[in-house]
């Protein structure tokens, strides 16, 4: 029969697959396309985060670490402390408040102590610590710290 | 008798028709009748972006290195540039709440029932597509503030489960805020929410003359005046005081601008999204970063997403045959209570 109602099905669902599979392969380099990026080649181990005698006890400095920002803590005691400035609640850069004794975001409230541990707020992690060591007059950071 | 020009379109097109159901269109007069009048303050307000944006993009530079100079540019040394992006800025905000304000009295009058369902979803989408075109314009000043709004509101993406971290990336261009970034919200800004604005605003309106206006549920219209000029005229006056409050607004608190984006450069002191985003920021503030194990902002999303849904699908929800149901009435009222809430905390303890 001409117009049988398997046969119209047949050529509707060949023709809906068609359109399906024209419509992936046009669509697929253009979804490619718009998740490509430039590679990060920046993946540092280990940075000059500042000179001795740079900073003052009781203050801090950001940094760049690889991609991201990191904070380097001389505290009272002269003793160096760096960890990752990154917020660990949605991402924003933390800085030092002498005033409140802690390392402090912004953007919704969180607290951590000078050690980078969450002490307050949403944020649910302590910031990624990095060791510290001295060079002649280089303050060196390293990544391989834990999390504080 | 018609004029020549007119003898010519009625000799090709059947203007009456068309007359009918557009500036001859029936509006019915009762005592809720002033809450027509937004959806064309909301129509004038959007055309005002339109014509303030399109002479924006004349000078600004969507780029790391030239978006910071050509705002400062526009705001500085441009003739009247400063006015221009002030009432841009202003102008999304009324934009904005007038949009809430329509969107609300849809919901009090119930004007969403049969037959209008799409037309809610039209406008529910449409209040997306604004908040879209607030979101992605904060981003193009390319100063400190924009840089860190925006990089909170792409991270809360990652909360949302198997999507997620594929929107975030594609949103942001890579895995941090960068030049990438700035030029994707410049594509979505001018070109592709837009196109979708104006296609919705164009099928919004379509089927709003096709059902012609929604009468309150317990109100019978003391009658009806013709759309043009009666109703047109009233249409003016509010647009002609809404241009006067923007114009103000503009002058006496024309838009600033922070010091250029630095990622090395801390979160500054009392950021915060723009107005209709504030209810969704303290709820982000407010909450732990675990509760019962799931992390907090992923409780945030979902809650939002579930509600958000809700709303959207609303004339789907409320299918009861009463007139005036009080449960409908009293949802509205804690919605709007909780938005506003959740603002004016929010406002009040990020003050600096």
């Amino acid at each position: 029969m001409p117009n049988s109602p398997d046969r119209r099905t047949f050529l509707d669902v060949l023709l809906g697959l068609s359109l399906g599979g024209l419509a992936a392969a046009a669509g697929y380099p253009v979804f490619r396309f718009l998740l490509s990026t430039r590679p990060e080649t920046d993946v540092s181990t280990s940075v000059v985060a500042a000179r001795s005698g740079e900073m003052a006890p009781g203050t801090a400095r950001l940094f760049r670490f690889g991609t991201q920002p990191a904070i380097l803590i001389h505290d009272a005691s002269g003793e160096y402390r760096a960890m990752s400035a990154v917020c660990t609640h949605l991402q924003c850069t933390v800085q030092l408040r002498n005033d409140l004794g802690c390392l402090w975001c912004a953007c919704h409230g969180g607290k951590y102590d000078l050690f980078g541990r969450n002490i307050a707020g949403p944020p649910p992690k302590p910031l990624e610590r990095f060791e510290v060591r001295l060079s002649g007059d280089d303050i060196i950071v390293t990544r391989g710290g834990s999390r504080a | 008798m018609p004029s020549r020009p007119e003898r010519w379109l009625r000799d090709r097109y059947d203007l009456d028709t068309i007359g009918r159901v557009t500036v001859r269109k029936p509006v019915p007069l009762h005592r809720h009748s002033i809450w027509y009048l937004t959806g064309g303050l909301t129509l004038f307000l959007f055309v005002i972006q339109i014509v303030t944006g399109l002479a924006l993009s004349f000078f600004y530079r969507p780029t790391e290195d030239g978006a910071h100079e050509s705002i400062l540019f526009i705001t500085t040394e441009a003739d009247f540039g400063w006015l221009v992006r002030s009432i841009h800025v202003w102008g999304a905000n009324l934009l904005l709440g007038s949009v809430f304000f329509h969107m609300a009295a849809v919901f009090f009058l119930r004007a969403y029932r049969r037959p209008r369902e799409l037309t809610w979803l039209t406008g529910a989408a449409l209040l997306l597509v604004m908040m879209g075109f607030g979101f992605s314009g904060s981003l193009l000043p390319w100063d400190t503030f924009a840089f860190f709004a925006t990089r909170v509101g792409t991270e809360v993406m990652r909360a949302a489960p198997v999507l997620g971290a594929f929107a975030l990336r594609l949103l942001r261009g890579g895995e941090e805020i960068t030049g990438a970034t700035l030029t994707r919200f410049y594509a979505l800004h001018v070109i592709l929410l837009p196109l979708a604005g104006v296609l919705l605003v164009v099928i919004h309106l379509v089927l709003v003359q096709m059902h012609g206006m929604s009468t309150p549920g317990n109100r019978t219209a003391r009658g009806t005046a013709p759309f043009f000029p009666h109703f047109f005229l009233r249409d003016m006056v509010v647009w002609v005081i809404a241009f006067g409050a923007l114009v103000t607004l503009a002058l006496l608190k024309p838009e600033g601008l922070g010091e250029k984006a630095n990622a090395l450069s801390p979160a500054p002191a009392g950021i915060r999204p723009e107005w209709y985003f504030l209810f969704l920021f303290q709820m982000l503030r407010l909450m732990p970063g675990h509760l019962g194990g799931i992390p907090g902002e992923m409780i945030v999303v979902g809650v939002t997403t579930v509600l958000g849904a809700a709303w959207l699908l609303w004339p789907f929800i409320d299918r009861a045959e009463d007139r005036r149901p009080r449960y409908v009435t009293a949802l509205g009222i804690i919605a709007l209570v909780a938005f506003l809430f959740l603002t004016v905390m929010a406002h009040v303890t990020t003050r600096v």
